[in-house]
């Protein structure tokens, strides 16, 4: 009896130390341009070549501007690492989608909307959020510079297998609660180490419930919770999404594919080191309030108190967050009002978070305190998709800027950023001090709470509107 | 990488816990292309009043006096302590780089976020996990004590204190070998190219949609 995260390592172990330290078979490999330059520089220093071109895919997104594409880049610094990309791509023959290409976007939203996302794969990425892919079967983890170039080179990375824990979300989610608001809650519960160690994956009939794309969203904020890998088992929901996408085998394959496909599940009975069992009826909509994902609160209820922690060392930190965050214990999360406004990041920018957003906005206004709403699509294609459906309509209409690819404000890196003391409703993953800009302060929710928070000018449950 | 050698470093304290790898390279200096150079950077948003920016001359820049690696008697440290959770976030490399080129070589804590911990070993840089009880004591040490001196032997997995106490720690055999050897981890795998090669032609025959470009 197995888990599904044992099935997927087994499957991929080339070989084994005496100390269980092993070499694992990557198959798919996501390249962006900020944690590669290095890697590329490693592969040339040592005349070495890349193992599998084609398992190679690459994109940049951390750094690009999403509006006016046509002037290039302009911050000198960003553009010379988006070019660093694009020859590295050219020298090794690798496939990018450039930034004119309408397939370019975040890694994370661009590889499974390609199908390059596959069920039962092991697939890497230079970024923690890599976990993201394992709302589709497939083994999937976020690594550092030095492992890029290992991949690169030798098509392996050497690991040691982590603990295996299930979170059991029992009973469906309430209306207006949706897949952010699932797996804050299970933030706050295990708390951002909770997961530290272990390969977690997510079950029950919530989980079961959600689509592919709100199954990623859980699993890109596993990392959150401090497990690098985040998994749901493949089942005729998975397979339905990936039939028909470019990188998605075709015909007889395909048959033999799905039929393998089958298998990714944890078997009845399978030992995990961890149970998680989470009441999913009982979770309200969510949002952050400090500096940790898991200082996170129902947007019903109030900031807490560092009074009434008893770890000595969580106080402290309670006390430093609402001290950054300029908030006081006990303030009613609804008397919040954030300045900007914020739905993107390859935890929420799929077509289906779009749509959700567009909802809330359709026919309402962005209130005047808000200096900026931006909504920022995660591909060209979900761009594209959402504009025929005409959600960016009903988005500029309330007010907000309907924006190019890319990962944004989440983390700051091209122009859209925070200035020192703003507070943002963010449908991204970390509120981690100065993330979204030096002094910016972020409260983290869903989609349709942000465009809630967008139109009222304060976080509000967007059950009430 | 060079081989990881004993020696005896001053301790700074960082008494925070989920110290988070934005804080200990923000993402502006995320956009270098090159691997060096971090140091002057660490934890910049702590460590200077003003803003910082990628190719700007730290030197010159004002100090935020209340944070520990300013203080005098903690320049030159080589070993941190820190709280639970350290380099969670972001997977970049650059944090690692920017410890390391800081002058630091071993990082001390109760708990360290799993890709940081990992990405350590790759730079010559040793994480250590003790029990937080003797976390608490050396914070009180690093803080009483007139610039706290510890010596770190990976070789006998032990730490010393000045008054001869010796802590040991656990550490992978695997990742020992590789530090204490300044190893490549490319060049090791590479010896087993063959047991790669017929892997990846089983795959092949067995599961070929992994192998669609």
């Amino acid at each position: 009896m197995k888990t599904l995260y044992d099935k997927l390592w087994e499957a991929h172990v080339v070989r084994s130390e005496a100390d269980g330290t092993s070499l694992l078979y990557i198959d798919r490999h996501l390249v962006h341009e900020v944690t590669s330059p290095q890697a590329f520089e490693g592969l040339r220093l040592a005349g070495r070549k890349p193992w599998r071109i084609g398992a190679n895919l690459a994109t940049p997104d951390h750094n690009v501007p999403t509006q006016d594409r046509d002037k290039g880049i302009t911050d000198p610094v960003a553009r010379l690492q988006v070019e660093t990309l694009d020859k590295n791509c050219q020298e090794f023959g690798i496939t990018e989608f450039e930034m004119d290409d309408i397939r370019q976007g975040i890694v994370h939203v661009v590889s499974p909307e390609e199908g390059a996302t596959l069920p039962g794969m092991t697939l890497v990425c230079g970024d923690s959020h890599t976990a993201t892919h394992g709302a589709l079967g497939a083994l999937a983890f976020g690594i550092g510079t030095s492992e890029v170039e290992h991949v690169l080179a030798t098509q392996c990375l050497i690991q040691k297998k982590s603990k295996n824990m299930l979170i059991k979300l029992e009973g469906k989610l309430g209306q207006g609660v949706d897949a952010k608001d699932l797996v804050l809650a299970i933030i706050g519960e295990i708390g951002t180490a909770g997961g530290t160690g272990y390969a977690i994956e997510f079950a029950g009939e919530a989980i079961r419930d959600l689509s592919v794309e709100g199954r990623m969203t859980v699993c890109n904020m596993t990392i959150e919770a401090g497990a690098r890998v985040g998994l749901v088992a493949a089942d005729d929901t998975t397979i339905e999404y990936v039939k028909g996408r470019p990188y998605a085998p075709e015909c007889e394959t395909w048959d033999r594919a799905v039929e393998a496909w089958k298998d990714l599940h944890s078997d009845e009975g399978a030992q995990f080191d961890r149970v998680v069992t989470i009441d999913a009826t009982q979770i309200q909509p969510q949002m952050t309030w400090g500096t940790s994902p898991e200082m996170v609160v129902p947007v019903t209820g109030r900031v807490p108190d560092p009074a009434q922690e008893p770890d000595p060392v969580k106080a402290d930190g309670m006390r430093r967050a609402l001290e950054y965050m300029g908030l006081e214990a006990g303030t009613p999360c609804s008397a919040i009002r954030p300045d900007v406004v914020f739905i993107g990041s390859c935890t929420n920018s799929r077509i289906e978070d779009l749509r959700d957003a567009a909802a809330v906005a359709k026919g309402r206004r962005v209130a005047d305190t808000i200096k900026q709403a931006l909504v920022v699509p995660g591909s060209g294609l979900v761009k594209q998709q959402a504009e025929e459906e005409g959600l960016d309509k009903i988005f500029i209409e309330a007010g907000f800027e309907w924006r190019d690819p890319g990962c944004s404000m989440c983390l700051a890196m091209n122009a859209d950023r925070l200035e020192p003391g703003e507070r943002c409703a963010s449908t991204s993953n970390r509120n981690f001090e100065g993330r979204q800009g030096a002094g910016g302060r972020t409260h983290l929710v869903g989609p349709a709470m942000a465009a809630a928070a967008a139109v009222t000018g304060h976080f509000i449950d967007v059950r009430s509107l | 990488m060079d081989a990881f050698k004993k020696f005896t470093g001053i301790v700074a304290p960082l008494d925070r816990s989920n110290v988070d790898t934005d804080a200990i390279i923000p993402k502006q200096f995320l956009k270098s292309i090159k691997r060096t150079g971090f140091g002057p950077n660490l934890f910049d948003e702590w460590r200077y009043l003003d803003r910082g920016e990628p190719g700007i001359d730290c030197s010159g820049r004002p100090l935020n006096m209340d944070f520990v690696l300013n203080n005098a008697r903690y320049q030159g440290a080589q070993v941190l302590l820190a709280r639970d959770n350290f380099g969670c976030g972001s997977s970049r490399e650059h944090a690692p780089w920017a410890l390391e080129d800081y002058g630091f070589r071993v990082i001390i804590a109760p708990s360290f976020a799993d890709i940081f911990f990992n990405n350590c070993f790759k730079n010559g840089l040793l994480p250590i996990v003790l029990q937080s009880e003797i976390m608490d004591k050396l914070f009180q040490m690093a803080v009483t004590d007139q610039a706290l001196e510890l010596t770190v032997d990976l070789e006998a997995q032990t730490i010393s204190l000045p008054d001869g106490e010796s802590i040991s720690f656990e550490v992978g055999e695997f990742r020992k070998h590789c530090l204490l050897n300044g190893l490549d981890d490319i060049g090791l795998t590479l010896q087993h190219v063959d047991a790669i090669k017929s892997y990846e032609a089983r795959q092949q025959q067995a599961a070929p949609w992994l192998f669609t470009q």
